[in-house]
This record gives structure tokens, C-alpha cells and sequence, in this order.
């Protein structure tokens, strides 16, 4: 689950990590209040959406004169943000980080991710910070310092050491380095992280460690046991479609294509969005109804796939294996029945007793064409698509 | 023969009297699968389908000799009942649990270092040698008794090849379902080797997807280590970066873990690489026929 910046600011400075002195405003009079609180000279406006790049595309602004913090706020709340790390429709902005602006001597990178083949953490540094951490390691490799913490003991003093003397920073700052290290580590572990960043950990001109940006994801499947953190979910960020398919346990992705498609399985449904390019076409979605799909879970799907108005004709996909074909031809019918499908759709089903789901279709007097195998399938999703969609 | 799982194995199903649980083991038993135990703590003492129910497994191991494990325990208990049947001596644990929190199974990997135990899974549908012995939840019908391995991270699209081999009359020795979570137990690299050594398997389908860098370890291995030929499929090549595809471990990352990385890395090595889902009973007849006439 990914959460706000001023959110992941917030753990950091429960474990113990400076973090540069702000508030969030929602209006543009909360900005100006949390300007005047904070006095000083200037301020940094940082737009709070679930995704980054938000530097180029005009989400952070720094303001020279307190008079004109109302101002910027005004034109950045409300707004739809589109970086390069956000789909074309961009993310709404609900809310800004308003924060004092500090004189940077450095910047650094530090990060902590999980080695998968590895089964372990690591934590990521490097003295060239505010850059992406993934290009600085694909191109400068030897700027990225590695260390992998055994879990079972955590991460030790000679590791937290050495990140910082491959750093090559000024003896002074051992300490409070030291100590953002081994908070971060802390914080990945305690709160089942799949991703804790600081970037860029500055070093100011009065020689402080502060973070100055910061990104926090916690593994899903963890949430049940961080309430605290699952009650920062901001829906706002996510895809309405995406919304009401998570309320029905389905996996739902919304891409640019037109040819819907419901699938069981995550791997068979990346794999049928893969065959609809390839015959020519390009999928709506990604949507997996859970490998033991059953006549419900395809109601809901349906539901799902006729709320995108982009899906000009739909590839219903399912192998069933145990499941019994006649019963979800049955259910997949009904479900057509009474939601009023007038787009062209294409079954392909599989599993126990397939003869009789397919008599079921072919007999139900809807527009269904059943294939036969995946191959026959793609055939008839690219023929339907060369007439009605492309 | 076939690897991992054969007609000496004797299953304990933990979590036996859990609905997953309950309508496996029955599907298991059916296919021929020697379930001889289940675990379910206080449960112990009423038979399950004529099946013991023990507390422990340690119970259970040293009543009917169980060496192997099925593990349908929800996500928040299921890394502790992995490690309970490893502890107990299980030497082939298969975890069936999907939504297990990634530091969970750090800890079990951990736990398992210098044990004679191999996990497979989470999140996997299981593994299967046709005609002997099925730990998981595919339908056995749809497999054939052959000499082609398949090691894949998916289930449905594991369901999906088995299909299309069977249907060309290409049966499988072994099909294992690795797990679409990022971290695992067996990877490919570890189920190549054993297929590699394996006298009942003459060639093997690697199904893996976006996310990760086990079919570019999996190339390696290849290269290096491998005389038995191999065909791949890689989903996703439509996913877009930084989206998790239903699989906790199908994520492209940073841009690293995408399709075309890992078809080109595949390729690299020799791997035969097939772009079409529909097309990879196909490859396999081919290649097997080719092999034929050499």
C-alpha cells in the first residue's frame, strides 16, 4: 500500500529521523497559516499524490515571500497532477506538504528494499542522492554502496559503519547518519515494509541531517496487523473502477484498450491481455476473478468490465479445471441476462462437464461466441476486434 | 520417475478441516494421492473422511510416517505451519496459502537454512506427478502421465499449457508450481536442476512472468548447466510498469523485471522462447518431434 509523503515524514520522525519542519494545508488558508507558523523566510509547497516525479511536472513549488504562499496554493490544490510516473489522467491534489525550505550542502540516498531470491533485506546508499535510485545503479553501479542484513540477527553496528564511511561524509555527522540508518532499518521491519526511502537525506549548510523527501509502501498482505496504517489509504489516488473491484475481492487494473477481458487467475490473465495485442487489439483491463472463479465472482466482473466505457466488446476467459463449466456457463448467462450486455463477447471456458457450458451458451440466444482452446479464441477476439473495435 | 512427489509420498494436510482444506484433500485422495493425516490443533481424535486428525504434526509424523505436507492454513498462521511441519521432519512442504506477509517467509527461509527441507510456494496451485501423486489444488484430469517438466509461477496458465500438452498427447513428469510471491521457496533454478537429473524427464516449459529475476537466474543455470532442452513463455509483455498483476511478486519495478528482460535473457541462453500463450503445445511437439528425427 503506498501512502502520502507528509504520512511516511510522520513514521520517520517516530523513529527518531529529522524531518524538515511543516504541515499540511487543504486549503489555501491553511496554507497560510501553516506559512506564518512557521516563519522564516521561504517555503516549499509539495503537492501529496501517490506518485513521484512530481518535481517536473510542477508539483513542488518554492515560494520566496510569505504573501505568495496563498496564492500558489490556491493554483496547485485541486488540480490534477500528471508526471511521468502517473497514467495520462494523472492524480488528484488534495492536499500539500507546506514546509520550511532549507540551505542543502548535500545530498544523499538511503533506502531499504527486499533481496527477493535473497529472502533478506538490504539497505541502499549512495552520496549522489535525489537522483532515481534504479537509473544510478543500472549506470553508475559503483556508486550504489550494498549492505544485506541477516534478518534472524538484524542490521549490525559494522554495517550501519560501513554505509556511512562509504558515504565519504564528514566525521561529524557519524552519529545522526548512523542513527537515520538504523532508525529506517527499524521502521522497514516494524511496519512490514516493501519499501523505505529517504531521498534525498540532506546534509544542511548548519551541518543537520534532515529527510527531506520520503517514500514508505507496507507489504498488503501485512496491513491486518498495522491498522494504523491501513487507515491512511487515500482512495482519492486510486482508480474509481479499481475502488469498487477491490470491494468485491476482484483484481482489477484499468489500461487503454478497448477489448474488456475477465480472466481467472493473475498469470492466465496476463497472458490473455498478452494474446489480445497480439492478434491486433489492445486490452481494457486486467482482471483477475480468483483462480477458483465462481457464477458470482463473474456477475461482479461483468459489472466491472460494462462501467468502462472504453470496452467496446468483451473476452471472458476461464479455466476452470475443477470447476464445473456447466454451472458458471449457467451463472456467466444469467449474469448477461440481467445486466443487458449488447457487446459482442467471446467465451472460452474450460474445466469439468465442458461440453454441456458450451451447449448452455450456444442455446442462451445472447451474443456469445464460444471457442474451443485458447488458440480458436484469439482467433475469434481478432476477427470481432478488426470489425467492431479497431 | 518424476521429481518431488511421487507414489511413496505420504501427505499430511495441515489445515484439513478448513473449507480449501476440506475439499482438496477429498480431491487429492481421489486422484490417488496417499493423504494419510491431518492436522487441525484441538481437533484431534475425529477423523476426517476416514482421514486421522492429529493436534500436531509432530503427531501426526510419528503416527503414519507423513513426509510430505500440504499446508492450507490462512496467510497470518500459515509461515508458523510451515515451519511446524519442517521442525517436525517433512522434507517436502507445500504451501498453498496465498496473502502470506512477505517478512513471514523471510523468516522461514531463515528458518529452513541447513535443514533438509524444501518448500514450494506460497501462492502456488502445488505439484503434481501424473498418475502418482498430486499435492495441490490443479485438476488432475487435465494431466497425462509423460516424460515434459513444467515449473511455472502461475496457476491458471500452468492449468492452461498442461492442457494444450495433453491435448497434443505430450504428457508431464512433473508440474511445479512455484508461486507468484516474491519470496519463495524452490525457484526455477531449483526445479531446473532437479528435472536436469531426473531420468523420467526429457524436456522442460518454464511458464514465468513480470517481476523479479528468477527466469534471468533460470537462463543462467541453463547456459551453464543444462543438456535437457527448454521452452519458456513469459507473461506480461502488456503490464505496465509499477502495477502489481495479481501476484504479489508480478510487479515491474524501477523498470528491471519486465517481459522483454527476461525473453531476451531466456533466448540469450538458448532458451526457446515463445511469444504466443496459445502457441506453446505447439513448440513442444515441434521440438520434441524434431529431437525425434536427430
Amino acid at each position: 500500500m503506498k501512502i502520502h509523503e507528509y504520512q511516511a515524514k510522520k513514521i520517520l520522525q517516530d523513529y527518531g529521523i529529522p524531518i524538515p519542519r511543516g504541515q499540511i494545508a487543504r486549503t489555501d488558508e491553511e496554507a497560510m497559516r501553516v506559512a506564518r507558523q512557521l516563519a522564516g523566510g521561504r517555503f516549499v509547497l509539495k503537492a501529496q499524490i501517490h506518485a513521484g516525479g512530481r518535481g517536473k511536472a510542477g508539483g513542488i513549488k518554492v515560494i520566496d515571500r510569505i504573501e505568495d504562499v496563498g496564492r500558489a496554493a490556491w493554483d496547485m490544490l485541486g488540480k490534477v497532477l500528471v508526471t511521468a510516473q502517473t497514467a495520462e489522467e494523472g492524480k488528484p491534489v488534495r492536499t500539500l506538504l507546506v514546509e520550511e525550505v532549507l540551505d542543502i550542502a548535500k545530498e544523499i540516498y538511503l533506502g531499504v528494499v527486499i533481496d527477493r531470491q535473497k529472502a533478506c533485506p538490504v539497505i541502499l546508499a549512495s552520496a549522489e542522492g535525489g537522483v532515481e535510485i534504479e537509473r544510478l545503479a543500472r549506470e553508475r553501479p559503483d556508486r550504489v554502496i550494498t549492505e544485506t542484513i541477516d534478518p534472524a540477527v538484524g542490521l549490525r553496528s559494522f554495517q550501519a559503519n560501513r554505509i556511512f564511511y562509504g558515504l565519504g561524509l564528514d566525521r561529524s555527522l557519524a552519529q545522526p547518519v548512523m542513527a537515520t540508518i538504523i532508525g529506517l532499518y527499524r521502521l522497514f521491519i516494524e511496519k512490514d515494509c516493501s519499501l523505505a526511502e529517504i531521498n534525498p537525506l540532506v546534509v544542511t549548510d548548519q551541518g543537520n541531517i534532515v529527510a527531506l523527501d520520503a517514500k514508505v509502501t507496507v507489504d498488503d498482505n501485512a496491513l491486518f496487523r498495522h491498522p494504523e496504517i491501513a487507515g491512511l489509504r487515500d482512495i482519492s489516488q486510486e482508480d474509481p473502477l479499481e475502488v469498487e473491484a477491490a470491494k468485491h475481492n476482484l483484481n482489477y487494473i484499468k489500461l487503454k484498450g478497448n477489448v474488456g477481458c475477465m480472466v481467472n487467475g493473475a498469470g492466465l490473465a496476463m497472458a490473455t491481455m498478452d494474446l489480445i495485442k497480439l492478434v491486433g487489439a489492445e486490452p481494457a483491463n486486467f482482471l483477475d476473478v480468483g483462480g477458483g472463479a465462481t457464477s458470482q465472482m463473474v456477475k461482479e466482473g461483468f459489472r466491472i468490465l460494462l462501467y468502462d466505457k472504453d470496452v467496446k466488446m468483451i473476452f471472458i476467459n476461464i479455466f476452470g479445471g475443477i470447476l464445473r463449466c456447466d454451472t458458471l456457463a449457467q451463472g456467466v448467462v444469467e449474469a448477461a441476462r440481467e445486466l443487458v450486455i449488447d457487446l459482442p463477447i467471446v467465451v472460452r471456458l474450460e474445466g469439468t462437464n465442458v461440453e454441456e457450458g458450451r451447449r448452455i451458451f450456444s442455446e442462451s440466444g445472447l451474443a456469445f461466441t464460444v471457442a474451443s482452446g485458447l488458440a480458436d479464441a484469439a482467433l475469434k477476439v481478432g476477427e470481432i476486434a478488426k470489425r467492431q473495435v479497431l | 520417475m518424476s521429481i518431488l512427489v511421487n507414489s511413496d509420498t505420504k501427505v499430511v494436510v495441515q489445515g484439513i478441516t478448513g473449507k480449501e482444506g476440506a475439499f482438496h484433500t477429498g480431491q487429492m485422495a481421489a486422484y490417488g494421492t496417499r493423504v494419510v493425516a491431518g492436522v487441525s490443533p484441538g481437533k484431534a481424535g475425529q477423523p476426517f473422511d476416514g482421514i486421522p486428525v492429529f493436534n500436531t504434526v509432530r503427531d501426526a509424523v510419528q503416527a503414519t510416517g507423513a513426509n510430505a505436507s500440504a499446508v492450507f492454513v490462512p496467510p497470518r498462521f500459515a509461515a508458523d505451519a510451515v515451519m511446524e511441519a519442517m521442525e517436525a521432519g517433512i522434507r517436502t512442504v507445500v504451501c498453498l496459502t496465498e496473502g502470506i506477509p512477505t517478512l513471514d517467509m523471510i523468516a522461514v527461509r531463515q528458518y529452513m537454512k541447513g535443514m533438509n527441507a524444501r518448500l514450494i510456494g506460497p501462492n502456488t496451485p502445488g505439484v503434481i506427478s501424473p498418475g502418482y501423486c498430486k499435492i495441490g489444488v490443479m485438476a488432475g484430469y487435465i494431466h497425462r502421465q509423460g516424460r515434459v517438466g513444467i515449473t511455472s509461477r502461475s496457476g491458471t496458465l500452468t492449468y492452461e499449457v498442461v492442457d494444450q500438452l495433453t491435448k497434443k498427447g505430450i504428457g508431464q513428469s512433473t508440474c511445479v508450481g512455484i508461486g507468484g510471491d516474491p519470496v519463495i521457496g524452490l525457484n526455477f533454478v531449483d526445479v531446473l536442476e532437479m528435472f536436469e537429473h531426473d531420468e523420467g524427464t526429457d524436456a522442460v516449459v518454464i511458464i514465468g512472468e513480470i517481476g523479479g529475476t528468477a527466469e534471468e537466474d533460470a537462463a543462467g543455470y541453463f547456459r551453464k548447466h543444462m543438456t535437457k532442452p527448454v521452452i519458456a513463455f513469459i507473461a506480461g509483455i502488456s503490464a505496465p510498469p509499477g502495477r502489481r498483476m495479481g501476484h504479489a511478486g508480478a510487479i515491474i519495478s524501477g523498470g528491471k523485471g519486465t517481459a522483454e528482460e527476461k525473453m531476451h535473457a531466456l533466448g540469450e541462453a538458448g532458451i526457446l522462447v515463445v511469444p504466443d500463450p496459445a502457441g506453446i503445445g505447439d513448440a513442444v511437439s515441434n521440438m520434441l518431434s524434431g529431437r525425434q528425427k536427430h
